[in-house]
């Protein structure tokens, strides 16, 4: 076991102009899980594969534990690594397929296979053991490809969207026992994912990447209330926070009929216009004439809650940068036994203490 | 019968066949339902049932029987395949022949599977591997006269124009006649026919190494392999199929070679193989009931290498 440190590690792919990972720093501690997070293209595959040694540093370097492992082989670096479609070898039996490190390291028979059936027991594959990956289940191979990694006690797991392929259902079951199977083993993981719903349920600490720039590296919990940016604060929660440009007037900011109450000194370098984002479990209807506007486009009604989804009259949506064209509707979060009903106008403002501000032009956070 | 008068006949029975042809997908278009179908698909089976028939089967019948009638007196019986098996002249046949059918599969798949493993991902690859593949384009008599110019041989005193006896002049050793130096003449002979089939089979295992996915090998990155080790577990098990393949249909294929060794040796220099054996007996020797006791003894010997190749295939499927 091991801390992992990226220090400026940098990536340029031959023929590209722009770095496809932008000096990127990141301290890992021992034992942590670590989320890369971020859209398709955003550089958390490559990181991964630079940690692996699968993919060259052009700059910076990286190191594990106290060595520096910038310029090792991957075989060098002692990483397991499981892989999005598993990669397992194809002509093997399972037992072959997660005891192959060890007999490459040059193990002897009995100890391989005393380890080889202590991880099976742990993920619950001792009967497989002697079938070909051909005659498993998804979920059956994600778990021998989770086995693999394990047989061989690494100083640190590399996981590659292990649970892309997988259904729904199965996702979400598996995402619970890798998290705790990681708390017991105690190993440093490295985890890749698009999916910010795993980043925040799995990890120690999510980092957010986008365009190969790391954009905030926090707790979950942190990022969800303290977004350093205006990306952040579109990526992290589902559905996606609200954002709406609207002027700065005197005392604090513009939100329909009202003001919102902003400090002083975080509109002082402001400029005349800023965001402001508000989640969607943080609204609050109010009376006629009270803040914003909003006709109301659709009703979802999940029970114990329901989300509107609606245009607000006088703002205009801000586009996050994540991926979208159209205008995203303002959406929010109301009692689920008495929504209102499609066509009606209601009028909302954020509760007290949630409202999250930006600045407009660079889209860092200012305030609260 | 003149020329042009061959070529109008030739025009004419093209468009008999064109007539009839289209006669008879005409006529199956008219059915329909479920019967229709069905006579369409006859329509269709059928008339190449017929050529193969008259065109395969009934032949091979013809030969099969053939094999058994003697030469001399005109009697059906084993003759003929007692030659084959006691006559000197033939053991050394069946001797060459089984050395061509080892040697230039596993020559042929071993030299195009390294070379398909050296080329792979380097920045010259397509070049390399075009190089190589040429000589498939080459006719076997073609080949086979490139091939006589390389071991041609001119008395010492004068100047080679051979490339190997140049070299070995050049070098100080006297120069050979390479396709007369019993028993070594056979293997240089097969030389030819690996130079030919290299290509080939590189080609096939080049596509079988590309098809390995990426994150199997860098999966055996992680693991720690080296490239021995690499070959040995991850490469070979996944083109397995491939190379055999390779080495059942390029020994079919060197079962039946014929142009070689008739343009390099015509057989002579105790270099002849089965192929080109039945030629001689039906062409030069006039015994038609040897030659065709020969083509029965090839067919017989393609027959496991073909089973062998088809069980793998279902293997895989």
């Amino acid at each position: 076991m091991a801390t992992v440190k990226f220090d400026n590690a940098t990536r340029v792919y031959p023929g590209n102009d722009s770095p496809s990972v932008d000096q990127l720093n990141i301290d890992i501690e021992d034992g942590e899980f670590l989320v890369l997070v971020g859209p398709s293209g955003c550089g958390k595959s490559t990181s991964l594969r630079m940690l692996a040694g699968l993919e060259e540093v052009n700059d910076g370097k990286i190191w594990i534990g106290d060595r520096d492992v910038t310029d090792l082989s991957p075989k060098d670096r002692d990483v397991a690594m499981v892989f999005q479609n598993y990669a397992l070898y194809p002509h093997m039996s399972v037992a072959e397929n997660m005891g192959f490190a060890l007999k490459i390291a040059g193990e002897d028979k009995a100890q391989i296979r005393e380890r080889v059936e202590e991880a099976a027991k742990i993920l619950d594959l001792t009967q497989f053991l002697d079938r070909k990956p051909k005659a498993l289940s998804g979920g059956q191979r994600q778990r021998v490809a989770m086995g693999r990694a394990i047989v061989r006690s690494p100083q640190v797991f590399l996981m590659d969207e292990p649970l892309s392929n997988l259904d729904a259902k199965l996702r979400v079951q598996t995402r619970t026992q890798i998290a705790s199977l990681q708390r017991r083993l105690g190993v440093t993981t490295v985890y890749v994912t698009h999916d910010q719903v795993e980043a925040m349920t799995m990890g120690d600490r999510v980092a957010l990447l986008k365009d190969g720039i790391l954009q905030q590296c926090d707790s979950p919990r942190r990022m969800y209330d303290h977004p350093d940016n205006v990306f952040v604060a579109g990526f992290i929660g589902s559905p996606a926070m609200n954002l709406v440009s609207t002027p700065v007037v005197d005392g604090g900011v513009d939100f329909g009929t009202t003001t919102l109450q902003v400090e002083r000194d975080a509109l002082a370098e402001a400029g005349s216009r800023v965001i402001v984002g508000i989640r969607p479990e943080d609204v609050e209807l109010t009376s006629e004439g009270d803040g914003m506007a909003i006709v109301v486009d659709v009703v979802e009604e999940l029970g114990a809650d329901a989300y509107i989804y609606g245009s607000a009259e006088d703002a205009a949506q801000v586009d996050s940068g994540e991926d979208d064209d159209g205008v995203k509707p303002f959406i929010a979060r109301v009692d689920g036994r008495r929504p209102p009903r499609k066509g009606e106008t209601i009028y909302i403002k954020p509760q007290e203490g949630h409202l999250h501000v930006f600045n407009a032009e660079s889209g860092h956070r200012i305030g609260h | 019968m003149s020329t042009p008068e061959k070529l109008g006949l030739m025009l004419f029975a093209i468009a008999i066949f064109a007539v009839v042809f289209i006669g008879i997908l005409l006529l199956a278009a008219r059915f329909s339902g479920r019967t229709g179908e069905r006579i369409q698909a006859a329509s269709f089976v059928l008339p190449t049932l017929l050529f193969i028939l008259v065109g395969l089967i009934y032949p091979a019948l013809l030969t099969i029987r053939d094999s058994f009638k003697e030469d001399a007196g005109g009697g059906f019986g084993l003759a003929n395949y007692v030659d084959i098996f006691t006559q000197e002249q033939n053991l050394i046949v069946l001797r060459n022949t089984a050395l061509w059918v080892i040697l230039v599969p596993v020559l042929a798949t071993g030299i195009g599977l390294l070379y398909a493993l050296v080329v792979d991902r380097t920045p010259w690859e397509k070049v390399a591997k075009a190089l190589v593949f040429l000589p498939m384009a080459i006719s076997m008599v073609g080949a086979s006269i490139i091939w006589k110019f390389v071991y041609e041989y001119k008395p010492s005193f004068r100047d080679q124009i051979g490339v190997l006896n140049a070299v070995l002049k050049t070098v100080g050793i006297e120069p050979k006649q390479f396709l007369l130096d019993v028993p070594m003449n056979t293997f240089y002979l097969i030389i030819v026919m690996v130079w030919i089939q290299a290509g080939f089979a590189m080609t096939i295992l080049s596509a079988a190494i590309k098809a390995i996915p990426d994150d199997i090998i860098e999966a055996s990155q992680l693991d720690g392999v080296n490239p021995v080790q690499r070959f040995r577990y991850v490469t070979m098990p996944a083109i397995r199929p491939a190379v055999v393949v390779v080495l059942t249909t390029i020994g079919i294929g060197t079962l039946k070679v014929f142009d070689i060794v008739r343009t390099m040796t015509g057989g002579q220099y105790e270099t002849s193989i089965i192929a080109n054996e039945f030629y001689d007996a039906f062409f030069r020797y006039n015994r038609p009931g040897l030659a065709a006791a020969f083509a029965v003894l090839l067919f017989l010997l393609v027959i496991p290498i073909v089973t062998y190749n088809v069980i793998q295939m279902r293997k895989d499927a």
